[in-house]
């Protein structure tokens, strides 16, 4: 199966974070990427610019709304993600609780609704 | 009813957990599988009576489950469904060949206690799928209303089947946390029948039978796991107790003024062995200490006075093991017992700021029975007040008030 970790984590905390914590959490997920690439998880991951970079577009009755701004304001903001293959959710939990962010934030493990062919 | 019909609700009473919990280990998909089975259940409850029980009535229960599994795979036209369909063909034909039908019952406990389970659901998930229960039984158990209940229950097997929880034993290193919360979920459906001891209430009879079931049936399948072990001996020395809480009036009799008469022997012996097998493996838990508490009081059957020493030191331990202030508190109690009222008493004084402990009802109580002894009435008077305002169970309620018109 495949599952989409979606990483969140209080941005303004992030930015205020002094400069030795942001390399050494770097260096945590350059580590747990590489753990992932070499275990055969890995399918594919981004990190995303902040929030407040963010579009967002709705069509309301053939009509175009743009939105300055992401599609919901909370109190920790979608920063990442990883798609993993793994067998199975405990699997998928495993490499959830190893992501440096985990400990940040929190990781919401969702499964991939396949297409068939 | 006839012998037959006898027969083949005996069968599915027995079965219905095994097959459920091997068809659904193959597919993932709880919900599909109880389809299939009650579809199957139905045939066999219409069929047997007619045409007489099969050789195997298990095997042909699952063949007939299997069959309408792959009728719904072949219906459903995506390549998944094919996938599905293939496998259901392999299991059918590897099935055939098995002498006897692999038991996967604990593995759908795991499942059921899942991490990535609403630990409210755990217990009813688990006595649904393992018993056969149906969700308005589960919802009166629980005081749940039964559309919500069955709402619950399935939001819980669509999770299972979409976010790939696996039907698998946790591996050994897990293992100790991963029992916790199957024996956590089997622990809170005997509670649910337990609230009231008398029965006395319709909505809330019984589910600790069930609960007992549960609990033997991972303890023949994991005999080695000390806890397991513990928490059947724990169920069993409370239920051994259920018919002397009440007396012939309705009226609650506390557990020192209970008639050990009334206990049930078999039962305790039952308990007692679990316990002892559960303290040769060496490994000590909470319920085998909660259990070894029972044990001591049980005492009483032969000697007359429960053991209070042993009582005092065993909540000692499971105070130190889980940190709960109800431990703290039954251990002040036993400390009054065992040491008098005065040492009791100032043992309770400790944990007087727990606001924990200050919407407790036992606590209050305890503390009332406490000051009577050592002879501070007005005290005491206050402190039953309290406890009555807090009780829930009329029966519990009358037996405070009792206690405080004796003051008087």
């Amino acid at each position: 199966m495949q599952y989409l970790l979606l990483i969140y984590s209080n941005e303004a905390a992030m930015a205020a974070a002094p400069e030795p914590d942001m390399t050494r959490m770097s260096a945590a997920y350059g580590a747990y990427t590489e753990a992932m690439m070499q275990a055969g998880a890995l399918v594919g991951g981004n990190r995303l610019h902040r929030s407040s970079s963010a579009t967002t577009v709705r069509s309301v009755g053939g009509k175009t709304q743009v939105l300055d701004g992401p599609y919901a304001e909370t109190k920790e903001q979608l920063g990442g993600y990883y798609l993993i293959e793994a067998p199975d959710l405990d699997a998928a939990l495993s490499w959830a609780e190893r992501c440096p962010g985990a400990a940040t934030g929190a990781i919401e493990v969702r499964p991939i609704w396949p297409m068939s062919a | 009813m006839n012998e037959t019909s006898r027969i083949a609700e005996a069968v599915v009473r027995d079965s219905y957990g095994k097959l459920l919990a091997l068809i659904a280990a193959r597919s993932g998909d709880v919900a599909g599988a109880e389809d299939a089975l009650s579809e199957a259940f139905a045939a066999a409850l219409a069929g047997w009576p007619v045409n007489g029980v099969p050789d195997n009535p298990q095997a042909w229960l699952l063949t007939v489950a299997r069959r309408k599994l792959i009728d719904s795979a072949r219906r459903d036209r995506t390549s998944h469904a094919a996938g599905t369909h293939l496998h259901l063909l392999a299991d059918e034909a590897a099935d055939a060949v098995a002498e006897e039908i692999p038991d996967q019952r604990l593995a759908l406990m795991f499942v059921c206690a899942h991490r990535a389970i609403d630990e409210a659901v755990r217990a009813p998930l688990m006595l649904q799928t393992v018993l056969g229960l149906d969700a308005a039984t589960i919802a009166s158990a629980f005081l749940v209303a039964p559309a919500a209940m069955g709402q619950r229950l399935a939001r819980a097997k669509s999770r299972i089947r979409l976010a790939g929880i696996p039907f698998r034993l946790p591996e050994r290193t897990d293992l100790p946390e991963r029992l916790g919360a199957v024996l956590d979920a089997i622990y809170a459906a005997f509670g649910s029948g337990w609230t009231d001891p008398g029965g006395t209430e319709f909505r809330r009879r019984g589910l600790a039978q069930e609960a007992i079931f549960l609990g033997r049936l991972v303890v023949s399948l994991l005999p080695e796991e000390a806890e397991a072990l513990g928490l059947l001996a724990l169920m069993l020395y409370a239920e051994a107790r259920r018919a002397a809480r009440r007396s012939v009036a309705g009226e609650y009799v506390p557990l020192d003024a209970q008639d050990v008469t009334a206990w049930d022997a078999a039962l305790i012996e039952e308990a007692e062995a679990a316990l002892l097998r559960a303290s040769a493996i060496g490994a000590v838990g909470r319920f085998q200490l909660e259990a070894a508490v029972q044990s001591a009081h049980v005492v009483r059957r032969r000697t007359g006075r429960a053991d209070w020493a042993a009582i005092v030191r065993l909540y000692d331990a499971l105070e130190a093991l889980t940190g709960s202030p109800v431990a703290a508190l039954n251990r002040a109690v036993a400390v009054g017992e065992a040491r008098g009222a005065a040492d009791g008493l100032a043992a309770l004084d400790v944990l007087a700021g727990d606001p924990r402990l200050s919407d407790y009802q036992p606590y209050w109580a305890a503390r009332a029975d406490l000051l009577v002894r050592t002879g501070a009435v007005e005290q005491a008077a206050v402190a039953y007040r309290r406890a009555i305002g807090m009780e829930a169970d009329p029966a519990v309620r009358r037996f405070l008030q009792q206690r405080l018109e004796a003051l008087r």
